[in-house]
């Protein structure tokens, strides 16, 4: 019996494509029924993400169940793609390297191994796992494990909106009890307000120069809307202000706010421009208890977590390498009969 | 077996610190349960050794400077497990685990760390005022540590671009509700060790108390200006830090002069 792994992802598809093969989770069972029938598979669990669609599974003969597999998949889409396949001991280092994120768009992110663990749960309830594919997939999970807690590759945030998050939590620590004035209702202002209210933000007040467009965001991101000519009375209850107005001149100085700093007692305040021009005077973050983050630094940031995670990957890929052989290992002392043929390739 | 106790926590500390400070070192350090478990294993082991040695001498075994390093190294590192509870898995212990460290070898490498004698009666007043003020400086210690920890994170944050070290501290919030509980809990025993100085059947001179209720007198001075809110987190943690390099510098001096006067 040989494993391997079937699939498309966002490498090998454009989106219009992959939206075409993603599987519906009502329809995972069917699929899954479908396929051990059709590709005369042992096990099997089916993936399907926003990135990726694949199947992994296990039969005598991988190489026809992998092209059966590949036409059950386009039959079901109505359209043909090129899938990538993975057999033997390269399968089972695909999927370590897909929990661990190193196969994703922006590699270290976390959710693909809450989306495996889902394929995997779906496919255990079906009864479309044994042995083989169980052990894999546990291994898969400890291998994720390891690798979070021994490389730094989920460290950092990757984007400009979760790195606002980022420096907002180690700020303030919990940010439920925060509140957060959003000036201006432009889209990048509009994306950090939604990753802060992800975190725990609850309490959200907008402001623009347009009252109604103020107002229409404030029903989209559930939070209130504030004429601006008022915005700066605000100031003293608001723990967050993102930026992002269309203003020539800057909107807030050191002289305006400071007064504000000493009636606000010892309470921080986070301020994130995202405007070009800046709206807040950068004299500001030398102010106590002041943080000013603009967008160039707020994209350094991103950009140097990137990097710091482009540095881990070679440490991932050992421990991967590692946990492969594990598997190679146990697989080789399987009694003959359940024998699970994973060869290496090298 | 007092010495084996007091070796063995000493390497519970140094191997806390030199295995955070070689993955520090390495740039792989992560916040995990290691610190923790090699601090409770230090003061558990330290624990035995101050109660046996106090079953020796019959009191509290502070008597010499040999058992107050001990016992003052014991109390930094009961503070940290105690009121470090919010952060005790985070850098705290990495910068607790040197402190602790550095005390204890300095006790172990003391010219003859003198055998533990039984005394006279102990004065209960005495070894009130002795044992909560070394306890007051353990903790005063540890939010000194604190104090450091929230200039280093506070001076990240406003950086355009933080160093690694950002990720592994603490919010700078949670580090100023930590100062806050270590110096209520300092001040407090403080004031305990204090006001028992004044009932010891020996009075104390006029330069110790003196010094004693200086270094008072800056921390419930920190305390209620803070608590006034006339003072910033920012000032506060350089308070911390610069009370406790001035009760370390002018505890010892004043100390050694009033025997000096005394003679």
């Amino acid at each position: 019996m040989n494993i391997f792994c079937v699939g498309i992802n966002h490498r090998t598809a454009g989106v219009s494509l992959r939206e075409r093969f993603a599987v519906e989770e009502g329809s995972l069972s069917c699929l899954l029924t479908e396929l051990r029938r059709e590709a005369a598979m042992g096990e099997a669990v089916v993936l399907s993400t926003c990135n990726r669609v694949e199947i992994y599974g296990l039969s005598g003969d991988a190489d026809a169940a992998a092209r059966v597999c590949a036409d059950v998949l386009q039959r079901s889409a109505g359209t043909e793609a090129e899938f990538y396949r993975r057999e033997q001991a390269e399968g089972a280092r695909h999927l370590f390297r897909v929990v661990c994120g190193l196969d994703s768009m922006v590699v270290g992110e976390t959710e693909i191994l809450g989306q495996v663990k889902e394929a995997y749960a779906a496919a255990l309830e079906s009864g479309a796992t044994g042995a083989a594919l169980n052990r894999l997939f546990q291994q898969a999970f400890r291998v994720a494990k390891q690798v979070r807690t021994e490389t730094g590759i989920t460290r950092g945030a990757v984007s400009v909106g979760s790195v606002a998050v980022e420096l907002a939590e180690k700020i303030f620590g919990d940010l439920a009890d925060c509140r957060v004035l959003l000036l201006g209702a432009g889209k990048a202002g509009a994306r950090v307000a939604r990753s802060l209210q992800s975190r725990g933000v609850r309490r959200l007040v907008l402001s623009n120069r347009t009252f109604e467009r103020a107002a229409e965001l404030a029903r989209e991101l559930e939070g209130m809307a504030l004429h601006f000519d008022q915005w700066q009375s605000a100031l003293p209850d608001v723990d967050i202000v993102i930026s992002s107005t269309a203003a020539r001149g800057r909107l807030l100085s050191a002289a305006e706010l400071s007064p504000v700093m000493t009636a606000r007692v010892d309470r921080p305040l986070f301020l994130v421009d995202l405007a070009v021009p800046r709206d807040f005077d950068p004299a500001l973050n030398g102010l106590d208890g002041v943080f000013l983050h603009d967008m160039d630094s707020l994209q350094a940031m991103a950009q140097r977590s990137v990097e710091a995670r482009g540095r881990e990957v070679e440490r991932c890929e050992e421990l991967i390498d590692a946990q492969v052989e594990e598997f190679l290992s146990w697989a080789r002392q399987r009694p003959e009969s359940t024998k699970v043929t994973v060869t290496s390739v090298s | 077996m007092e010495r084996y106790l007091l070796a063995g926590s000493t390497f519970c500390y140094l191997l806390g610190f030199a295995y955070s400070l070689v993955l520090l070192g390495a740039g792989k350090f992560r916040p995990g349960r290691f610190n923790l478990y090699a601090i409770a294993g230090g003061f558990v082991l330290q624990t035995a050794f101050l109660y046996l040695r106090g079953h020796v001498v019959g009191r509290c075994p502070i008597t010499n400077t040999f058992e107050i390093l001990v016992f003052l190294s014991w109390s930094v590192a009961m503070a940290y497990l105690v009121v470090g509870t919010t952060y005790r898995i985070s850098l705290l212990g990495v910068f607790t685990a040197p402190l602790v460290f550095g005390l204890q070898l300095a006790a172990l490498l003391l010219p003859s760390a003198p055998a533990a004698a039984r005394r006279g009666p102990p004065d209960g007043w005495l070894e009130l005022h002795a044992s909560t003020s070394l306890v007051a400086y353990g903790v005063l210690a540890l939010a000194c540590v604190a104090g450091v920890m929230f200039l280093v994170q506070e001076k990240q944050l406003k950086m355009r671009v933080p160093g690694s070290i950002f990720h592994l501290l603490p919010p700078i919030t949670t580090l100023a509700v930590a100062m806050r509980r270590l110096l209520w809990f300092g001040v407090i025993l403080l004031s305990v060790g204090i006001v028992a100085g004044f009932f010891i059947g020996t009075p104390i001179g006029r330069v110790k108390s003196g010094a004693s209720i200086l270094v008072w007198l800056v921390y419930a001075g920190v305390l209620f200006l803070w608590t006034r809110n006339v003072l910033h987190s920012h000032r506060v943690a350089q308070y911390c830090v610069g009370a406790f390099a001035l009760a370390l510098v002018t505890l010892p001096a004043m100390y050694a002069l009033g025997g000096m006067l005394a003679k």
